[in-house]
């Protein structure tokens, strides 16, 4: 009997693991990989498009850039993952994505120098962080194209980022139509000004000077001759992400913040018209927490503590240390019901949204090698 | 906790999610500072806002005259020149700090991968633009954010392996990509040592079959759970411990690592905001 998340991923070719930072989610990324890897035979790709290098670590791979790497089956054996399948990782480097994209769709080679070369164009790439949004699904979209995997789990940026990361391809399509677009490129379009775009200018000339103005203007010009490819594309990917084929995997822990984050991507997702897989609950404190008995078997330990060590347990020594030590175990439990009641709730809010929902529990030890993802992947799986 | 000690504070956050406001227990915060306080303002970043009042400050030009077109294709410029965003956020900051409106200042800011990009967004702009407004705008936010008497970042982690190994490489990001000052490094979420010397042997003897026998005779079958609740809250300290110290070790050893407890409540709201404060204010003493 497979679980519901092995039937859900069996029947995908994407994965996209969404939801806040500190949730596990580039490990529960990887744990999906690594378990479609080994149980579905596929040959899966892991993607991680956050510019954070979490990946990285939790796979013991010290550095692997944009190019997919496979990770070794002796490894994978090694960690229990043994199977007929394939697990691939990639990192994107937003940079080498751009440059890749920019040579496919430059008409010449004159513009596609031209662009390269372009001081704006560098550092948009480089260092500005929304460029990453675009390039993740236009990134997605190429490999998906490949047919070299069948599946492609995805690892994205915190949520807020995951919904600029959603509304990317249309927000290029939108741009490529704008007027602003238009004002930007005037001054290498015509040399009379506009009505339209003259005070546009001005202020843009005031604010930001001629130089900027003109490495802009050249910038998008240059742009707008890839204006019919990246339009296309962008409407592919859009379709893409709408596609019965992809999923949404909404990653959270039950702790409040992460929930309400949750909750709103789900919401998000829905007025999107993108189909929500599961949602997986990490880290969650075992249910037995809140049971009223081990409660009421706490009030009794605290209270009796004194009575319990110099009586019944008096023959483990200093009945002084035996209380304290008894008192202190039963607050252990008061605290942790505490956390693991306020679990219990928002657990309840969220079981609505999906028809698959995965709970995982606090696993003893962090996940930081290719055992640990395999032993999640185990809870994942069930 | 600095508003109680007597300085105008003012709080901001960058991605408008609430959470400020519900620490606070207040309505939603807009553009415009709130006191939530006393002595203390709230505001969120919104950037359309931002580039609104940037205009009428610095440009000094009719508003409602240039506004109009400027809001309706702003979304477009900074999906395009996405530069924009991070410079009207930062420079709204900076604007405050250097009209003294307040005190302080403090950022709650976005990611990790996200923030290094805003705090260099001034330093990048200055490189792509020599001249015009904007080039000067620059040269004073730089000042502010260089000067590690006025800005400091403050990096905010759980003792887990993911939040520190973050945490570690973004102080290395700062460093390399910034000239912004590592001011502390503050850890939530710290759990206190469960049992002292001596205390933990006789838990384990608690675990004897007549010991057990008896704790279960006396408290019922249950009894065994409250045991085991107290091995996982030794067992969740020590998975911590472990990660508390790799930071430690890793970090430069002038930055402060300053330790904020696990808070035991039902919901996070002013309480805990006060409990916070005092577990900071007892670091920092």
């Amino acid at each position: 009997m497979s679980g519901p998340l092995e039937r859900l991923l069996a029947s995908k070719e994407i994965a996209v693991c969404c939801g806040s930072g500190g949730v596990g989610k580039t490990t529960t990324a990887a744990a999906m990989g690594a378990m479609a890897a080994s149980r579905l035979d596929g040959k899966v790709l892991v993607l991680t498009v956050d510019p954070a290098r979490r990946l990285a670590s939790a796979l013991g791979l010290a550095q692997f850039g944009n190019t997919e790497t496979q990770v070794g089956p002796e490894v994978l054996a090694a960690a229990g993952l043994a199977g007929r399948g394939e697990l691939w990782v990639a990192m994107l480097d937003t940079k080498q994505s751009w440059d890749d994209l920019i040579r496919r769709h430059a008409p010449d080679d004159h513009t596609r120098d031209a662009i390269l070369a372009n001081s704006l164009y560098a550092n948009l790439t480089s260092r500005f962080v929304q460029s990453h949004d675009y390039i993740a699904m236009e990134r997605l979209h190429e490999i998906h194209t490949s047919g070299r995997y069948d599946l492609v789990v995805v690892d994205t940026p915190p949520s807020r980022n995951a919904l600029d990361l959603l509304d990317a391809p249309g927000r290029m399509v939108e741009f490529f139509g704008s007027r602003l677009l238009r004002w930007l490129t005037v001054p290498y379009r015509s040399k009379i000004m506009t009505f339209a775009s003259r005070p546009f200018t001005q202020i843009a000339d005031r604010i930001l000077g001629s130089q900027f103005l003109g490495d802009i203007a050249e910038f998008f010009t240059l742009l707008q001759t890839m204006e019919k490819g990246f339009v296309e594309r962008a409407g592919e990917v859009s379709r893409l992400l709408a596609d019965r084929r992809t999923t949404f995997v909404v990653v959270s822990t039950l702790e409040p913040a992460p929930a309400h984050e949750a909750a709103f991507f789900v919401q998000a997702l829905a007025e999107r018209h993108l189909s929500l897989g599961a949602v997986v609950l990490n880290k969650v404190l075992p249910p037995w927490l809140v049971d009223r008995d081990v409660a009421a078997a706490a009030e009794l330990i605290a209270g009796r503590a004194v009575e319990l060590a110099e009586g019944p347990l008096a023959g483990l020594g200093d009945p002084a240390t035996t209380a304290l030590v008894l008192a202190e175990s039963a607050a252990a439990l008061f605290n942790l019901a505490l956390v693991a009641k306020r679990e219990a709730e928002q657990r309840a809010e969220l079981a609505g949204v999906s028809d698959i929902v995965v709970t995982v529990p606090q696993l003893p030890g962090d996940v930081h090698d290719l055992a640990g993802v395999a032993a999640l992947g185990e809870q994942l799986w069930r | 906790m600095a508003a109680s000690q007597g300085r105008r504070t003012l709080i901001c956050e960058i991605d408008a999610k609430g959470d400020v406001a519900a620490a606070f227990e207040t309505p939603p915060l807009a553009f415009t500072a709130r006191e939530v306080l006393p002595g203390l303002s709230a505001m969120v970043m919104g950037t359309e806002e931002s580039l609104k009042e940037y205009i009428a400050l610095q440009l000094r030009v009719p508003l409602v005259a240039r506004v109009g077109p400027l809001a309706r294709t702003f979304d477009f410029v900074a999906s395009a020149a996405p530069g924009v965003k991070e410079i009207l956020t930062v420079g709204k900051l900076c604007w405050e700090v250097k009209e003294r409106h307040y005190d302080l200042v403090v950022v709650d800011a976005s990611a990790s991968g996200h923030v290094v990009a805003q705090l260099a967004a001034p330093d990048t702009i200055a490189r792509l633009v020599h001249v015009g407004v904007v080039r000067g705008q620059t040269t004073w936010m730089r000042e502010i954010l260089h000067d590690p008497d006025r800005t400091g970042a403050v990096v905010v982690t759980n003792p887990e392996e993911m939040p520190v190994a973050e945490t570690l490489e973004l102080a290395t990001r700062l460093r390399e990509q910034t000239s912004v000052d590592l001011a502390a490094v503050i850890v939530n979420r710290v759990l206190p040592e469960l049992f002292a010397r001596g205390e933990e042997e006789r838990f384990v003897a608690l675990h004897g079959p007549d010991a057990l026998a008896a704790l279960v005779a006396q408290a019922g079958p249950a009894a065994a759970r409250v045991l085991d609740a107290a091995a996982l809250a030794v067992a969740l300290r020590r998975e911590r411990a472990v990660h508390l110290a790799h930071l430690r070790a890793a970090l430069a050893p002038t930055v402060p690592l300053l330790y904020v407890p696990e808070q035991f409540a039902r919901l996070a709201g002013r309480r805990t905001v006060a409990k916070v404060a005092d577990a900071l204010a007892e670091e920092l003493s």
